[in-house]
């Protein structure tokens, strides 16, 4: 250790003030790719316009957003309603297709039966104290975090870039989505 | 222990549930000042284990204490920058 080997003084060697000017480079690199953005991100996925199902991103985003983070959700095909200014007041609830409801399938069928597991539904929230999805949806804004709605899936469903609430982002598609995911720290698709 | 502590707010989030004890504690800590304390108080049980998440995974706060009463359940969160 104490004595020079031979390489060290070998042509092919940088010189000090070559490596002095690669750490500068790269601590420059290293700054530039730390300090554009050192606020977390998640990013979600809502495909879902369910009264259950509506709950999941829009608490996930707020609570996040409590947390600093930056927080895009992207809403396509049903989660578009989530948006829709007036259909997220009238979201159902499917009797059907859960097995946990206190009703059988063959019965929850009938015509009607949504409205009624609804209504439970929507008591049972506002007995709770539990915020409603306009609520939730208008906290999130107020705390900044980004809804985008689905281009492709507003035409699909036939629906008006007037109909969403303020602050809602129309015109993005995919490729927004996954460079959005790509950044993000958390990606969830509900 | 508020001999420890001097309270500059208090925020009465009972009766909300999950989110909202969360949500309105950090929005209630924006307004406060280096130093100064918020005094929250919940009803929601889950506030006590999503308070002190939501402090540990947060800068410029901290949780100095928690309190489980009768019924209501404080929290003391502490702005730190």
């Amino acid at each position: 250790m104490s004595t020079d080997t031979p390489d060290a003084s070998a042509d092919d060697t940088p010189s000090r003030a070559e490596l002095a000017a690669r750490v500068d480079e790269l601590e420059d690199a290293l700054a530039e790719a730390t300090s554009e953005d050192d606020a977390k991100k998640m990013s979600i996925i809502a495909t879902k316009g369910t009264l259950d199902m509506a709950y999941p991103p829009l608490i996930l985003a707020s609570t996040a957003a409590a947390f600093g983070y930056d927080v895009t959700v992207f809403h396509t095909f049903w989660g578009l309603d989530i948006l829709h200014e007036e259909r997220s007041k009238n979201l159902k609830l499917s009797s059907v297709g859960n097995p946990n409801m206190p009703v059988p399938n063959a019965v929850a069928a009938l015509p009607g039966m949504d409205r009624v597991t609804t209504k439970m539904m929507e008591k049972k929230i506002e007995d709770n104290d539990t915020a409603s999805i306009e609520e939730l949806l208008e906290t999130s804004l107020d705390m900044g975090v980004k809804f985008q709605a689905c281009q492709m899936t507003i035409d699909l469903m036939d629906y008006d870039e007037d109909d969403f609430y303020d602050g809602v982002t129309t015109g993005v598609g995919a490729a927004t989505a996954l460079q959005d995911m790509a950044d993000a720290d958390i990606q969830l698709l509900v | 222990m508020s001999a420890e502590f001097d309270i500059t707010e208090t925020l009465d989030v009972k009766g909300a549930s999950c989110p909202m004890p969360v949500v309105k504690t950090k929005s209630a800590t924006d307004d406060l000042a280096e130093g100064e304390v918020l005094e929250v108080l919940a009803t929601d049980p889950g506030s006590m284990s999503d308070i002190d998440g939501w402090a540990s995974g947060t800068d410029g706060v901290e949780l100095v204490d928690q309190e489980e009463g009768d019924d209501v359940y404080k929290h003391y969160v502490r702005k730190t920058e």
